[in-house]
């Protein structure tokens, strides 16, 4: 269902027809209805008619280096974008506030909370979730390929969070003691307290990411 | 704090390139324009649908807001500056590590990757019969609901409370009051540049604002003087919990001595009162006298001078003295 929207970062750039951007908006809807069962309010919020402003509400998005198209509303959150229009449900909604981490993603390669950024002040920017971690032949991100080993995490919602934060911390400080990790990754909360586990997965993480 | 899993209501969304066009959507819109900057404060507004902006005005497309730059012997810091960016700085680092201390201590890391310095200094209270929409004398009633009997109002301030007893959440307000940093603050009408001090306000002044700042108004820059540049600093938050939380009290000093005395000093503590407090008459009395523990004890005494504690927050009295012990003797001396 979400092929048609997708244009392969990889590929030969090409002029965008009019006509294809607007199918790929359309296309893009649909992911978001078939979404919807999870968010049922959502429906009617996302076809209310925005208020005057200025800003082009269909835009483009580099998304784990895709280039995804969409229709986006003044008010709309990254976090919802993602979710609810691109159907990237690996990054959660916690709090919404915030104040849990839960939806962190890497914008240009620094952690932010999506659910606080306007996807409208992202346009130019290069979005990684967690959904872009993996290689494209499917081989886990080694921070991933520690969670699993060191069974990191315990109900895991917030994981997604953690793993970007983690991701983001380490690309500036590639060998971390325990504590500057910790302080690293203190923007995410964990409801099951499994952070001993989460910061030895995590440090595992780091010494394969130093061995790659 | 109510959670509604929902998108923010509708509003119209500008996105200025430079500060003169954000000046024109800000003096067209007038009291319905809302600035935008890493929108920390603003989006809890939103979302619950406490304040209902017609136009909000997206700062982070003006690349003149940004950036740390060397001016005269001091740095100018524009106001969409990061946090993260403020703490990464090699000047902030090696002559204002006040500044840096106090950036460091806001929020989260993901907060500072994204929250400015300027959002940092022109929040609104967290006072959360405020924030969650009381109609209160800061909303623009004729009543303090943190202020009652039954109040929970440990958070709250225990000094120059005028009806309303909220207190400023700024980490960095103190330490750019210490270091004499100034704002500038530009309007349709020009631009006027204003000591960090004064950049504050009380509910004296005006009960429903935080800060100067008048509807047409943007604070472009923060200016730190070379004054201070490698003074000895302290700086000391403290909260419940090590991440996210507000100021319960803290604390920021600038002091220059020749080894015993104390030559020249600023201090100022926020989370007491509505704005953040320099404390004028704690460095008059300091200034001149040893850096001894009898000069601290002194300083603390008179720094809680005239402090009137609500119900729930008696604490913050000694909370504040003890801090303001530590500015002046250091933390092994308090």
């Amino acid at each position: 269902m979400e092929e048609p929207i997708i244009e392969r970062g990889t590929e030969e750039k090409r002029p965008i027809s009019r006509r294809d951007f607007i199918k790929g908006v359309i296309a893009a809807g649909a992911v978001a209805t078939s979404a919807s069962y999870l968010f049922r309010s959502t429906g009617a919020m996302f076809s209310q008619s925005s208020a005057q402003g200025s800003v082009e509400r269909l835009i483009t998005l580099n998304v784990n280096g895709q280039i995804r198209r969409v229709d986006v509303m003044n008010q709309e959150t990254l976090a919802m974008t993602l979710r609810y229009k691109l159907g990237l449900t690996g990054t959660k909604l916690g709090c919404d506030r915030a104040e849990c981490g839960a939806c962190t993603v890497l914008i240009d390669d620094v952690p932010h909370y999506s659910c606080s950024v306007l996807t409208h002040t992202v346009r130019s920017r290069k979005i990684l979730t967690i959904e872009g971690l993996a290689s494209p032949r499917g081989e886990l991100h080694p921070i991933q390929q520690a969670v699993v080993d060191e069974q990191g995490f315990q109900c895991a919602f917030c994981m997604s969070g953690f793993v970007m934060a983690a991701v983001g911390f380490l690309k500036l400080n590639p060998n971390p003691t325990r504590s500057e990790l910790a302080h690293g990754i203190s923007g995410n909360l964990c409801r099951c307290q499994d952070y001993n586990k989460i910061l030895t997965a995590f440090m595992r993480g780091a010494e394969y990411m130093r061995r790659a | 704090m109510a959670v509604i899993h929902d998108v923010m209501p509708s509003f119209g969304l500008y996105q200025p390139a430079s500060v003169a066009d954000a000046l024109n959507l800000l003096d067209r819109h007038g009291r319905d324009a809302w600035i935008l900057a890493g929108g920390l404060d603003s989006f809890d507004w939103l979302k619950d649908r406490i304040k209902r902006p017609k136009a909000v005005v997206d700062l982070s497309g003006i690349s003149e807001l940004q950036g740390i730059r060397e001016s005269g012997d001091g740095l100018e810091i524009g106001a969409m500056t990061t946090l993260t960016e403020v703490v990464r700085h090699p000047a902030v680092r090696e002559r204002y590590s006040l500044l840096l201390e106090a950036a460091e201590h806001a929020a989260s890391p993901q907060i500072r990757n994204q929250g400015t310095i300027g959002g940092n200094v022109s929040q609104d209270t967290r006072c959360w019969y405020y924030r969650t929409g009381w109609f209160c004398y800061r909303a623009g009633g004729n009543i303090c609901y943190a202020d009652t009997p039954t109040a929970m109002n440990r958070e709250h301030a225990i000094l120059g409370a005028d009806r309303c007893v909220a207190v400023n959440p700024s980490d960095t307000a103190p330490a750019l009051i210490a270091l004499d940093a100034s704002m500038v603050v530009r309007s349709k009408s020009g631009e006027r540049v204003v000591p960090a001090e004064e950049y504050f306000i009380g509910p004296g002044t005006d009960i429903t604002r935080m800060t100067i700042l008048q509807p047409g108004d943007l604070l472009t820059a923060i200016r730190i003087p070379g004054t201070w540049g490698g003074a000895r600093f302290y700086f000391e938050k403290v909260r419940d919990r090590n991440v996210w939380d507000f100021a319960l009290v803290s604390v920021a000093s600038a002091m220059s001595d020749n080894g015993e005395t104390i030559e020249r000093v600023r201090i100022a503590v926020n989370g007491v009162a509505a704005r953040p407090l320099r404390l004028r008459a704690v460095e008059d009395a300091v200034r001149g006298k040893a850096r001894s523990e009898e000069t601290a004890k002194l300083a603390g005494d008179l720094a809680i001078q005239g402090a009137l504690p609500l119900q729930h927050n008696a604490y913050k009295v000694p909370l504040m003295r003890n801090l303001v012990k530590r500015a002046i003797r250091g933390a092994e001396g308090a």
